[in-house]
């Protein structure tokens, strides 16, 4: 039964498929993808809608107002009420605009981030497209995204859109070296870049309790939080900046495509950070291992979001060179030193002495950082002056 | 292998690349240049090389397009007219394939079906990479780190006196 | 009819060719550099097609070379772009024609 439970969505696309049982192999193997792709697209359709209302009640339980209550229960068809308005705005084009590359820009920028979550283990058997590489092709396709932000950009023929688009592209490239280095000791320790083989390898223990899983967990979901252009790192899109950055000149349902990147961007890298840090769709402890594992995995990938959406409403924006400065002297030396910490514990034969060592160079590495980089600001006591 | 899988790729990456060669204005060249590079990235897939193609996608539609199109966007004309087109070229082109075709089909040494091999995975990429070609990984490091060095040297804005 | 290394070869070879003709027949420094990725992209190709079909047990070494050709090709487009970007700085131009200072 519980097998059954855990299994239904693999045993359902089975029968499916059956009647095709006797044709030839790529008819088999299209039809398999077609299925998979449907499935993947419906599910995260139906959570990009929800959470576009569920970000937005919560930000304003956070800031202490009801979110949108009117449309249906609990304000839940909100969505369907943006989508309508969405799709039967004008879609305008700027005059001198490329038009070409102006209408790709949104595609390409919604595409890859598809693309990426289309190998995440999202159950046990249950990976869209297990490659044996799935890791780097998850990152081979997001960093095909800063290419469709600089053509938005362009495309726009408008000085703001340019500026922030080459914001956004700066973002964007720096924070990817952490994000990338903080993989490395989770592949290095496993052995293996298949999303599968590291949910797998997770069966113990997640590599979150570890101290450089810890570490690494915070680097890269940070980093998860710049490359999606979230509060507190939404310079590109800061509305009281550069009105809307690279996203200025496109109104209606391409304005929509962007807003859809930048979630399906945000459940790619909240997905991959379950799949490497937080066990996939392990249980915590073998006793709950009768609840299916597809369960686990979105309950942590809510949590996840969850996270993201608390962040954005309680943080403000981030000075651009702030930003910069943070990527590229904190983050990737502590970065580097969880690679190094990784390897300590690994090759200690993940004994004591291993988590013991681990913890110490993480610990030293991030009090070195803090004490070099700390900008030594001595502010004196504050001095009120009321009218006389 | 499928062959007819094999043409489309083929002749979608030489299509991009034709576009690419002769499009009169720049930015679109750049961005069929894309199209060519992730047609290549297929072809590498298709040929069973898994490693390199994603390594294709991501060092250089993720790197060199970006490089491409921010250089396109620095030392822009107002005016991207580019002249007579240069015919000398298409000669020597053409009579280059054609060269190289007639030795191609010429070879009579050729295996002409595809073996049946185990998939190369990742793993006995590392392996090898860190046992018979930690050199080459050494001097490929040296080599990026000075290229990075000499790229930042050469963009240097000289200090204003 | 099967893929044969023949049908692989000659589409890097006209690979090369388009990338033979877009650093030939252009005046635009970009241009002749893109033309040079698409002939390192076709040399790649050969690499790799040859270890396919070639002997079996195989070594990587066709895969191998193709990697650090990448590497290498990243590294060259880096340096070439910022000559690109220096030279534009200071002759405001960079149509290689024009760029004729030192012409005897």
């Amino acid at each position: 039964m519980i097998e059954f439970l855990d299994q239904i969505f693999v045993h359902t696309k089975g029968k499916l498929l059956s009647p095709l049982a006797n044709a030839p192999d790529w008819v088999g193997h299209a039809a398999s993808s077609l299925l998979n792709i449907s499935a993947m697209l419906g599910v995260f359709m139906a959570l990009f809608a929800l959470m576009s209302v569920l970000e937005r009640k919560i930000l304003a339980r956070i800031q202490n107002r009801y979110g949108p209550n009117r449309v249906g229960p609990f304000g839940l068809f909100q969505p369907v009420a943006d989508g309508i308005k969405l799709l039967i705005k004008e879609d305008i084009v700027p005059f001198r605009a490329d038009k070409v590359v102006h209408f790709l820009a949104p595609i390409m920028v919604a595409a890859p981030t598809i693309l990426a979550l289309g190998v995440i283990p999202y159950g046990r058997n249950m990976t869209p497209f297990a490659i044996d590489g799935g890791i780097l092709f998850f990152f081979a396709v997001g960093s095909a995204t800063e290419l469709a932000v600089f053509m938005a950009g362009w495309g726009s023929n408008n000085k703001f859109s340019m500026l922030g688009a080459m914001r956004a592209i700066a973002q964007m490239v720096s924070y990817e070296l952490p994000l990338l280095i903080t993989v490395l000791p989770v592949v290095m320790v496993v052995g293996s870049l298949s999303p599968d083989a590291i949910v797998a390898a997770q069966s113990g223990y997640w590599f979150v309790v570890t101290p450089w899983g810890a570490a690494a967990f915070l680097l890269f979901f940070v980093s998860g939080l710049v490359e999606s252009n979230r509060t507190p790192f939404d310079v590109p899109e800061g509305e009281s900046e550069i009105v809307a950055g690279h996203m200025t000149e496109y109104s209606g349902f391409k304005y929509a495509t962007f807003f859809l990147a930048e979630y399906f961007g945000m459940f790619a890298v909240s997905g991959l950070a379950v799949t490497l840090f937080l066990g996939g769709w392990q249980a915590p402890i073998d006793a709950l291992q009768f609840i299916p594992s597809y369960f686990w995995f979105f309950a942590k990938l809510g949590a996840l979001l969850f996270v993201f959406i608390w962040i954005r409403g309680t943080l403000p924006r981030m000075r651009v060179d702030h930003v910069m400065n943070f990527a590229w002297k904190f983050m990737l030396p502590m970065a580097f030193t969880c690679v190094l910490a990784a390897a300590i514990w690994h090759y200690q034969a993940r004994g004591l002495a291993g988590w013991l060592w681990s913890l110490g160079i993480v610990l030293a590495a991030y009090l070195g950082l803090s004490r070099v980089l700390d900008t030594r600001k001595n502010l004196s006591a504050r001095t009120y002056r009321f009218a006389e | 292998m499928s062959s007819a899988a094999f043409l489309v790729i083929a002749i979608l990456t030489l299509a991009g690349a034709l576009a690419a060669a002769t499009l009169p204005k720049l930015i679109h060249a750049a961005l069929c240049l894309v199209v060519t590079f992730f047609g290549i990235a297929a072809l590498y897939f298709f040929l069973g090389a898994e490693f390199v193609g994603l390594v294709q996608v991501f060092v250089y539609v993720g790197a060199v397009a970006v490089l491409i199109v921010f250089t396109i966007l620095l030392t822009r004309r107002e005016s991207e007219t580019t002249g007579p087109f240069n015919w000398g070229g298409v000669v020597i082109a053409v009579a280059v394939f054609c060269g190289l075709t007639w030795a191609i089909l010429h070879t009579s040494a050729l295996p002409q079906a595809a073996p049946q091999i185990e998939a190369l995975t990742v793993k006995r990429i590392g392996e090898v990479l860190m046992t018979d070609y930690v050199w080459p990984l050494q001097c490929v490091g040296l080599l990026l780190t000075a290229a990075l060095l000499g790229a930042l040297v050469l963009v240097m804005e000289e200090k204003r006196r | 009819m099967t893929t044969t290394l023949s049908l692989v070869l000659v589409v890097s070879a006209a690979l090369f060719c388009v990338g033979l003709l877009a650093a030939l027949s252009r005046r635009h420094a970009i241009f002749i550099l893109i033309g040079i990725e698409l002939m390192l992209a076709a040399a790649n190709i050969n690499f790799v097609a040859f270890w396919r079909f070639g002997p079996q047990p195989q070594e990587p070494t066709g895969v191998m070379v193709a990697i650090f050709s990448i590497a290498i090709a990243a590294a060259e487009a880096a340096v070439g772009l910022a000559l690109v970007i220096a030279v534009y700085r200071h002759y405001r131009t960079i149509e290689v024609d024009k760029l004729d200072q030192l012409k005897g």
